[in-house]
């Protein structure tokens, strides 16, 4: 695959994640009764980095979990090989919480779909709201982010990459175009 | 991933641990209040027992539908095996009506080998004969692994009736193919000639068995056993051959107690040391279903290869 543009740099991204902890703050008018929830893999240390800067603002420490939502897949008939399974790790009770998800690029939505089928089995939240770095457009389920990053319009043939120290070893948006 | 799982002799170490790490999550399912993920919707699990079975069949059961999948479970004695239906017509019937996967346990070496050849279902292998029991040795890798962290250069000392133990043979190709060292101990007339080929070494006491060990695995000694010949009486056989406080003192500090169950107290294992703390049996079957989910997940939830 080809790089065609970076869209966000690590300044960029840091910048995001200040701007959606505020922003979570403020629409949820303070931090009761919130937890963040970090969808497998990358929605996983931005949900870290979110809970820390929620930490600084508002003082107070929100629990975080993370959430594998390979075995809620819709498109798993398809596939030749299983895909890997991971640990769902939500020490705390989910029941009567505001849930915000936390994924780094939101698509068709079926991702978000899958994880709400996911969350509903481990309790009854107040209300889930989602958290997406990046918006790339193209939904095939009526499913919408709270809380964005960056909106960037894609292609199909285009792929969003985002990278992340955690994981990557670098901190950028990148946009790739399959050959 | 292949279309089956027949036994572990030969599996690779990297498909044995796919399956224990698969095994991970699914146990995380089972401490959950809703035991359910959609992941099997709209599959079909059969369970096809000639031998009688409480637990690997339950367990095999309950994975299924934890996973979201159907089961049926059919039991020869009250099916038409009986009026001498075979083993290859009555897979034939049970595809032929949708089942996606056949868990067979049957009295054969082989017979689970025999139908995955001809049956496009997936054949899980519940315990042929003496051969192998796979899924059993799979939650005892699991188990070992989870307790301690690794399975490579552990010593475990698999103590009892080898000769007809299936569970014996898995766990042996199991281990070794893992890394550990595997220790064996029983009566004579219950260790297999030529079982030093697989790579376990033959102890001649229990001493020199558990000295050391990691793990312990005591397999039931079957009563009937003591019909044919194979050893004098209960009595002497728990006094020479049973696991009690003092023998399992001779292990390493920790180390782990297992048995595949049911658990005959006071012959195979004494009731304090089946009770006590380095006892993980109850974990065992805990890690069973664990297991048997993620087979079931590796081998019925994909689509078919273009």
């Amino acid at each position: 695959m080809k790089q065609k543009a970076q869209i966000l740099d690590k300044d960029g991204i840091r910048r995001a994640l200040i701007r959606i902890a505020h922003e979570i703050i403020e629409r949820n008018k303070g931090t009761d009764n919130l937890a963040l929830i970090g969808i497998r893999r990358r929605g996983v240390p931005l949900a870290a980095r979110l809970a820390e800067r929620i930490k600084e603002i508002e003082g107070s420490a929100v629990p975080v979990g993370t959430l594998d939502i390979t075995l809620y897949r819709d498109d798993l008939t398809t596939l030749a090989q299983q895909p890997l399974v991971h640990r769902t790790e939500v020490s705390f009770p989910v029941t009567e919480k505001k849930i915000v998800l936390v994924d780094d690029v939101i698509y068709t939505g079926r991702t978000i779909r899958a994880a709400l089928d996911a969350i509903m089995d481990l309790g009854r939240p107040q209300l889930i709201q989602l958290a997406a770095l990046i918006d790339r457009g193209h939904r095939e389920l009526p499913i919408r982010a709270d809380y964005v990053g960056k909106n960037v319009p894609t292609s199909r043939r285009e792929v969003v990459s985002v990278r992340l120290e955690e994981i990557d070893g670098e901190e950028r948006v990148l946009i790739l175009e399959k050959d | 991933m292949h279309k089956d799982l027949l036994g572990l002799q030969q599996m690779s170490a990297e498909e044995i641990g796919l399956i224990l790490d698969t095994a991970v999550p699914m146990k995380e399912i089972l401490g959950r209040q809703i035991k359910k993920v959609p992941t099997l919707r709209g599959r079909t699990v059969v369970n096809v027992f000639y031998e009688p079975s409480t637990r690997t069949r339950t367990s095999f059961e309950l994975a299924a539908k934890y996973l979201s999948a159907d089961t049926v479970s059919i039991t020869a004695a009250a099916s038409s095996v009986v009026k001498g239906e075979s083993l290859k017509d009555t897979a034939s019937t049970i595809c032929a009506m949708g089942a996606d996967v056949v868990v067979l346990r049957h009295p054969m070496a082989g017979a689970a080998a025999l139908l995955a050849r001809q049956v496009p279902a997936a054949v899980i292998n519940a315990g042929d004969g003496a051969h192998e029991h796979p899924s059993q040795a799979l939650l005892d890798l699991f188990t070992v692994r989870e307790r301690m962290g690794r399975l490579a250069g552990l010593t475990v000392a698999i103590i009892g009736d080898i000769l007809h133990s299936r569970v014996a043979r898995s766990d042996i190709w199991g281990f070794i193919t893992m890394g550990a060292t595997v220790r064996l101990c029983g009566p004579a007339t219950m260790l297999p000639p030529g079982i030093a080929a697989t790579g376990a070494v033959v102890c001649r006491s229990m001493e020199e068995a558990l000295t050391g060990a990691d793990v312990v695995i005591m397999l039931r000694i079957q009563l009937e056993r003591q019909q044919q010949g194979l050893f004098p009486g209960v009595r002497e056989y728990a006094r020479l051959f049973g696991l009690d406080e003092k023998r399992l003192a001779l292990a390493r500090p920790g180390a782990l107690v297992m048995h595949p169950g049911p658990i005959n107290r006071g012959v195979e294992i004494s009731p304090e040391v089946a009770d006590g703390v380095q006892s993980v049996i109850n974990e065992q079957v805990t890690n069973g279903v664990a297991v048997r989910m993620a087979i079931l997940y590796l081998l019925a939830g994909g689509g078919k290869d273009e």
